[in-house]
């Protein structure tokens, strides 16, 4: 009796205090990640990596001016087309979702979520590349809004759903049609969640670039047209990376940190939103 | 009068009848308003099937060339023209299952850790830098891995396993650092936030009673651990086969780091090829339209077992949600 007691206690300290060493260790990695991207990525982050163009081969120094661009505009086509029909498709699913088609789509949705990024890049390149005969911006937006779509979706969805019902009551009880009610009141009130889903999508497909290799490509120019090839950062990273050129490599460090510092911002901003009055949890 | 003819109403279609109702009142803007945000919900919906229609299209060249062979033909040679997946899918089930185990157990650990019993103060930043290693994009984990992991690998961890585990065919061969070692350690980096959060959600969903219990019962509180683990079963599976998704669909750190090499080894020392990397390396160096058709057909093979992973996943942590609806 005694003696099991005590195994009993033994075993509960080594497997408490195991789990106390996962955590640990799961934490590790990240501080490893960021320790290397902030040291290694420090040494070309000035002023000059966001205001110059790439340099060939051999040449110190050149920044990424055209990359930085290309993906803010990659992001903005990716969000034009998928914004409207994420926030779209979440009013529905929200306010008239309880039919057949709302349950679909609703199960379609979380479909679309688990599909791989790279299936999604060869599909935009089936439709719009083959089509347009060439790679081009537009055809990487398109992947990126198909990325979008799901979180932008269910977040809207959930963040309806998470307005009090006696709102829209009181709306109808003025006589104000449903329809304005949901765009006036209930929208107005959810409107902070939906941007904290915007925001998540926007920080998941910042970084993306399997997508990007087959449909955007990349450019070693500067370029902002829509139908062109156009530059990214992720791209740019991966290309670097690969290179047998140390002077590349330690620019794939910068333009890495350069990346996080975004998506950080994007999640900081996140955070910040959702300390608003209707909390999800 | 009004009523009988409101009954006349429901008689028919109910569609028909919400429309009347709407005209009658004059309510134009609700059924502008419906319509629009249903054809946007249809959108999704078209998308998803031009998805899946739109590959199977594209892979149709390679389909009727190779049938069912494509998935069990090991040669993958595109200047002869012979396209087999099965290293591909062989390198992608080996370094997701490889990546799991190692995570699986830490993943855990950490949901356990998070929602049993860690201090307050410990488990917000703790929680934070979980979620932020869910933020960085796979190309900086993929940079990390060729220029920190892989060197690390190739210079301390694969001579020491192969020098004291050497006998087991899984640590043979030249210690090149890039290879299905190296991809595997990443994935698990890369999918540990995901079983970690869910499985600490899962947790917390267990009611407070079940420990009360268990805990009255006189119970260490590894052994009310064990009654709560035993109850989330379902759902950390499910949490698992979300990362194992994950993991099949990863494309750009695994193959900046797992030497794509078409080829079935079983030591972990020796390069591989998933099916993400075969595409994101060879599509845009396609050829012939062959090619190009065999290689979509990997995606769209990638895309089948994804989704019934996903479906299944996700039936599971929805069975978990519904469990203690009726309890609490």
């Amino acid at each position: 009796m005694e003696f099991n007691l005590l195994r009993r206690k033994v075993n509960n300290y080594v497997i408490l205090s195991l789990t106390f060493i996962a955590a640990a260790i799961t934490v590790l990695p990240l501080l490893f990640i960021f320790y290397y991207t902030i040291s290694k990525g420090i040494t070309y982050l000035s002023l000059d990596f966001f205001i110059n163009m790439p340099k060939p081969v051999g040449e110190v120094g050149g920044g990424m001016a055209n990359a930085i661009v290309g993906t803010l505009i990659l992001i903005g086509i990716g969000s034009a087309i998928g914004l409207p029909v994420g926030i779209m498709t979440g009013i529905y699913l929200a306010d008239f979702g309880r039919n057949k088609l709302g349950k679909v789509v609703g199960f379609l949705t979380d479909v679309l979520s688990g599909i791989p990024s790279i299936v999604v890049g060869v599909v935009a390149y089936t439709l719009v590349v083959i089509p347009m005969r060439h790679f081009s911006a537009f055809a990487g937006g398109i992947a990126l809004a198909i990325l979008m779509i799901p979180t932008i979706t269910r977040t809207t969805e959930e963040m309806i759903k998470l307005v009090p019902d006696s709102f829209r009551e009181a709306g109808l009880a003025l006589g104000i049609p449903k329809w304005k009610t949901s765009v006036n009141i209930v929208l107005r009130s959810a409107w902070k969640g939906i941007a904290t889903g915007i925001l998540l999508g926007l920080a998941r497909v910042a970084g993306e670039t399997a997508p990007l290799l087959f449909t955007a490509l990349g450019n070693r120019f500067w370029s902002t047209k829509i139908f062109q090839p156009i530059a990214s950062l992720t791209v740019y990273i991966y290309d670097y990376a690969k290179s047998p050129f140390s002077e590349w490599n330690q620019q794939a460090w910068t333009a890495s940190l350069v990346l996080i510092i975004l998506i950080s911002l994007i999640s900081l901003l996140f955070k910040f939103l959702t300390r608003s009055k209707y909390k999800s949890r | 009068m009004f009523y009988k003819s409101q009954l006349k109403y429901k008689s028919k279609t109910k569609k028909k009848n919400y429309f009347n109702r709407l005209v009658e009142a004059g309510n134009w803007g609700d059924l502008i308003f419906e319509r629009l945000t249903q054809f946007f919900a249809l959108l999704v919906f078209l998308l998803v099937i031009l998805i899946g229609y739109e590959m199977y299209s594209g892979s149709r060249l390679s389909i009727q060339k190779f049938g069912w062979q494509f998935l069990v033909t090991s040669t993958w040679d595109p200047v002869k023209e012979i396209f087999g997946a099965l290293p591909a899918i062989y390198g992608t089930l080996v370094s997701s299952f490889l990546a799991l185990m190692i995570s699986l157990p830490l993943g855990l650990g950490v949901a356990i850790f998070l929602s049993e019993l860690s201090p307050g103060w410990l488990e917000k930043p703790l929680s934070f830098l979980t979620e932020l290693l869910a933020g960085i994009p796979s190309v900086v984990y993929g940079l990390w891995g060729i220029f920190v992991l892989v060197p690390w690998l190739r210079i301390s961890v694969e001579p020491f396993l192969n020098k004291h585990f050497g006998y087991l065919p899984f640590f043979r061969g030249a210690p090149y650092g890039f290879g299905m070692l190296a991809a595997a350690l990443i994935l698990a980096i890369m999918i540990l936030p995901i079983i970690s959060s869910i499985s600490r959600d899962i947790l917390r969903s267990v009611p407070d009673s079940q420990r009360e219990a268990a805990f009255a019962l006189g119970a260490t509180r590894w052994e009310v651990i064990k009654i709560v683990l035993a109850d989330s079963r379902s759902g950390i599976l499910g949490a698992t086969m979300l990362a194992l998704g994950r993991a099949i669909g990863e494309t750009m750190a695994v193959t900046m780091v797992i030497g794509n090499r078409a080829l079935i080894s079983p030591s972990l020392f020796d390069p591989g090829y998933t099916m993400a990397s075969i595409i994101a390396n060879e599509f845009t160096e396609a050829s012939s339209d062959l090619y190009l058709s065999a290689l979509i057909e990997l995606a769209l093979v990638l895309f089948v077992i994804t989704i019934i992973i996903n479906m299944a996943a996700r039936l599971m942590v929805w069975r978990m949600d519904r469990k203690w609806e009726t309890v609490k």
